[in-house]
C-alpha cells in the first residue's frame, strides 16, 4: 500500500455510499448477498453433484469407484461439446433443438467418408465441422432474413438433418469403425499421462493467482483500488486442492481421458472468448438487449449468425466424439435424449434460457451433473423409459430454478 | 480531443426530409441546419415527429425522401453504426442500455479497448474519468445497470454518447428523469459540449431547460417545421408555435387563472 492512499481516495472509492467488501470475510458476505438476491452462480451444480453422489453411492457403491468415474468422463466429453455450443445460442436468448440430429449427422458423415470412402481423418474432421458451420449459417440466415423463431427453424432442422443422417447411412443403418484406429482409441482408451494430468490440475489455480497479481498491479498503477490477494489465493488454493484430489482419485483407476482433456481445453478457450473479447461482450449485449446492442453499433445479425455457427459446429464435433466413443455411426446416434441432455447441461450449469447470462464453464459442470444422473440410473439397471422420465424432470427443475432466480434477481435490482 | 471545426461551420443540413410509415406521414419537408458550437432545441407536442427525426439522424430509420448533407457532402445514415462512425451520437429516450452488463461494459459497448483481450483497467479508468467530468453520482462502475436508478442510467447513457467525441450529439429528453441538481449538471454539460465545438440537438418538453441552453429553437408541429426562434422568445409565443394557435389550451388556462385572480381582486376591493 502506498502512502498516497490516505491523501486522495482511489478513483473508484470516492463515493462513500457504497459498501466495499474487502478481504475474505467481505468476499464471503458479498457471495451470500449474491445468492440471496438470486444470483446462484455455480451453487446448484455443487449441491446437485453432492446429492447425486450420496444417493447413487448409497444405492450402488460402484458409482463412486474410480473407473466408473473415468467412464463417466469419457461419456461426458461428447455431450459436453454439444452443450458448449448450446451455451452460445442460449446466451442470445435463442435455442437450437437440432443439436442431437446435427451430432448424429456428423457421426454418419464421419462413418461414410472415413470408413466408407477411405478419406484420412485429418480431412474428415474439418469436413464434418464445415458441415456443422453450414447448417448454423442456414439457421442464422433464417433467423436474420425471415425473423424465423430459432426454435421453429431448428425444429425443422431436427427432422431434416435426421433424414439426411438416415439417407447417408443407407439400408444397413450403421457403420462400424475399426477398433485399432486412432479415433476409436481416442474415444475409448487413450488416457493422459499422470504427470500431465497433475500439471493441468495446477494450471487453473496458477492462472487465478497470476491474473489477480497482474490485475492488481495494473489497477494500482491506474489509481484504482486493488482487490487484495487473499481472496484469489484462497480460491486458487481450494480449486487446486480439489482438482489435485480429483486427478489423484481418477489415477486410482485408469486416469483422465484425453477426450475429456480436449473438451476442457475447448471450454477454457470459449470462456476466454466470451469474457475477454469484443465478440463475447457483444454476445452478452445482444442477449441482454438486442436493440441497445444494435444502436451501439454492434452488428446484431453477424453476432447471431456466429452463435448459430459455433453451436452447430460444436454439435458436429460432439457427434464425431460420440462416434469415437461408440466405435460406430448408427441410425440411433444423436436421437433420444441427446438434445435434452445437452440443453439441460447448459441450463443446470447456470446459463439462462432467457439470454444474457451464462458461461462456458456451465457446459462442463452441467454435463457432469447430467452424466452422473444418467450413469447412476444405468448402474441401477433402470430401463431407458424411467431414465427419460427422470432426465425430463431434472431439466424441468433446472428451468424452474433458473426462472425463480431470474425473478428474484429482477426484484433485487440485478440483471 | 479533436476540435477540427470552427464554431459556426455548417455540420448538418436537412432539406425536404419526409418519412412515411405506411399511410402515416410522420415527417414532411423538414428543414434543419446544425452548426458547430450551437445548441439547437427541437420542440413540439407529442406526435410532432421529434423522435422520428432523431431516429432518422441516428440511422435507425431511413427517410422516405429528402436530402441530408453532412459536412458539406450528401450523406445517408443507413445504420446506427454508420451514424456513430460519422460522428453523430445519440442518447435515446429509452436509453438503450444492456441491463445485464456493468457500467463500464455499457459505456464501451461496440467500442471496446483491445478487441482480442479487453483492457478492463483502461476502460474502467476512462469510465471513472468521464463520469467524474459529468459530476455523476454512480456508486460503482462494476455493478450491472439493473441495479442503478433512473437518473443514474440517464447519466451513463449521456456519458456513453460522449465517449467517441462526436461532432453532433443528440439528446432525446435527457432531463426528463433527472433531479434538480442532475438537471443542472446536464445543462452545464450541454454547454461544455457546445463550447468544445460540437453541435448539440436537444429534444425536450421542458421549456425552461430549452430556453436556458438553446441558441435556436426549432418547432415541429404535426411533422412539419413550424418556425425557428431564438432563446429570447417568450413562453406564450413558444407554446403558440407548438400548439399552432395563440388561442390554445395553455393560453386559455392562463387566461382563466388571470380572470379568477381579477375576480378575487375585485371582491377584495
Amino acid at each position: 500500500m502506498s502512502p498516497s492512499d490516505n491523501i486522495e481516495p482511489r478513483l473508484d472509492r470516492a463515493d462513500s455510499r457504497v459498501r466495499h467488501d474487502a478481504g475474505l470475510a467481505g468476499a464471503l458476505r458479498g457471495f451470500i448477498d449474491q445468492v440471496r438476491s438470486g444470483d446462484l452462480g455455480m451453487l446448484p451444480v455443487f449441491v446437485g453433484l453432492l446429492l447425486i453422489s450420496i444417493v447413487f453411492s448409497a444405492l450402488n457403491p460402484v458409482f463412486l469407484a474410480p473407473n466408473n468415474l473415468v467412464n463417466l468422463l469419457f461419456d461426458a466429453a461428447a455431450v459436453g461439446f454439444i452443450a458448449l455450443g448450446v451455451v452460445c445460442v442460449l446466451l442470445l436468448g435463442e435455442i437450437d433443438l437440432s443439436i442431437g440430429s446435427m451430432s448424429g449427422l456428423a457421426s454418419a458423415i464421419t462413418g461414410v467418408l472415413w470408413v466408407g470412402s477411405g478419406w484420412p481423418l485429418l480431412l474428415v474432421i474439418p469436413a464434418v465441422i464445415l458441415t456443422g458451420a453450414i447448417v448454423g449459417l442456414i439457421y442464422g440466415f433464417l433467423r436474420n432474413q425471415f425473423e424465423m423463431p430459432s426454435f421453429v427453424a431448428t425444429l425443422s432442422g431436427l427432422l431434416a438433418l435426421l433424414g439426411l443422417q438416415l439417407y447417408l447411412l443407407g439400408p444397413t443403418g450403421s457403420i462400424n469403425m475399426p477398433f485399432s484406429s486412432a479415433l476409436v482409441r481416442f474415444g475409448q482408451i487413450l488416457i493422459m499421462p499422470a504427470w500431465l494430468s497433475y500439471l493441468v490440475a495446477i494450471i487453473p489455480g496458477t492462472l487465478i493467482v497470476w491474473g489477480a497479481r497482474r490485475a492488481d498491479a495494473q489497477r494500482e498503477a491506474a489509481n484504482l483500488s486493488s482487490t487484495g490477494m487473499s481472496v484469489p489465493i484462497a480460491k486458487a488454493g481450494v480449486l487446486t486442492a480439489a482438482l489435485l484430489f480429483a486427478v489423484w482419485y481418477l489415477e486410482q483407476g485408469r486416469g483422465v481421458p484425453w477426450m475429456f482433456g480436449v473438451f476442457v481445453a475447448f471450454v477454457a478457450g470459449l470462456d476466454y472468448a466470451l469474457r475477454r473479447t469484443k465478440w463475447g461482450r457483444s454476445m452478452f449485449a445482444v442477449g441482454g438487449n438486442a436493440e441497445a446492442a444494435r444502436r451501439s453499433g454492434i452488428n446484431v445479425r453477424r453476432i447471431r449468425m456466429s452463435a448459430f455457427i459455433v453451436c452447430s459446429s460444436f454439435a458436429a464435433l460432439g457427434g464425431v466424439f460420440a462416434a469415437a466413443r461408440l466405435a460406430s455411426a448408427s441410425q440411433q446416434a444423436g436421437t433420444g435424449d441427446v438434445n435434452l441432455n445437452a440443453i439441460a447441461a447448459a441450463v443446470i450449469g447456470g446459463t439462462s434460457l432467457f439470454g444474457g447470462r451464462g458461461s462456458a464453464w456451465s457446459a462442463l459442470l452441467g454435463v457432469l451433473v447430467i452424466m452422473a444422473i444418467s450413469n447412476g440410473l444405468t448402474l441401477l439397471n433402470l430401463s431407458s423409459s424411467l431414465r427419460y422420465m427422470i432426465t425430463g424432470a431434472v431439466l424441468a427443475i433446472a428451468v424452474i430454478v433458473d426462472s425463480l432466480a431470474r425473478r428474484s434477481r429482477a426484484s433485487h435490482g440485478r440483471a | 480531443m479533436t476540435r477540427s471545426h470552427q464554431p459556426g461551420e455548417l455540420l448538418l443540413r436537412l432539406r425536404g426530409v419526409t418519412k412515411q410509415f405506411g399511410a402515416v406521414t410522420a415527417l414532411q419537408d423538414i428543414e434543419l441546419d446544425i452548426h458547430a458550437g450551437e445548441v439547437v432545441a427541437l420542440v413540439g407536442d407529442n406526435g410532432a415527429g421529434k423522435s422520428t427525426l432523431v431516429k432518422v439522424l441516428a440511422g435507425v430509420h431511413q427517410p422516405t425522401t429528402g436530402t441530408i448533407e453532412y459536412l458539406g457532402q450528401p450523406a445517408t445514415f443507413d445504420s446506427p453504426g454508420k451514424a456513430l462512425e460519422m460522428g453523430i451520437a445519440t442518447v435515446f429516450q429509452d436509453l438503450a442500455l444492456c441491463e445485464n452488463l456493468d457500467v463500464v461494459a455499457n459505456l464501451f459497448l461496440g467500442h471496446e479497448v483491445n478487441p482480442w483481450a479487453l483492457d478492463e483497467v483502461q476502460m474502467e479508468v476512462r469510465a471513472w474519468t468521464l463520469l467524474r467530468e459529468l459530476a455523476a453520482r454512480i456508486p460503482s462502475v462494476r455493478e450491472p445497470i439493473a441495479s442503478l436508478s433512473g437518473g443514474q442510467r440517464q447519466t451513463v447513457a449521456i456519458a456513453r454518447s460522449l465517449l467517441l467525441d462526436p461532432k453532433i450529439i443528440m439528446l432525446d429528453e435527457p432531463t426528463a428523469a433527472l433531479g434538480v441538481a442532475q438537471t443542472a449538471e446536464v445543462l452545464n454539460l450541454i454547454e461544455r459540449v457546445r463550447d468544445r465545438g460540437h453541435g448539440v440537438i436537444l429534444i425536450s418538453h421542458n421549456m425552461e431547460d430549452v430556453r436556458a441552453v438553446a441558441d435556436r429553437i426549432v418547432v415541429l408541429r404535426l411533422g412539419r417545421n413550424n418556425g425557428t426562434f431564438n432563446a429570447n422568445i417568450s413562453h406564450q409565443e413558444l407554446v403558440a408555435a407548438i400548439t399552432g394557435a395563440s388561442e390554445n389550451s395553455v393560453s386559455r388556462r392562463a387566461a382563466r387563472k388571470l380572470e379568477t385572480a381579477d375576480q378575487i381582486g375585485e371582491a377584495l376591493q
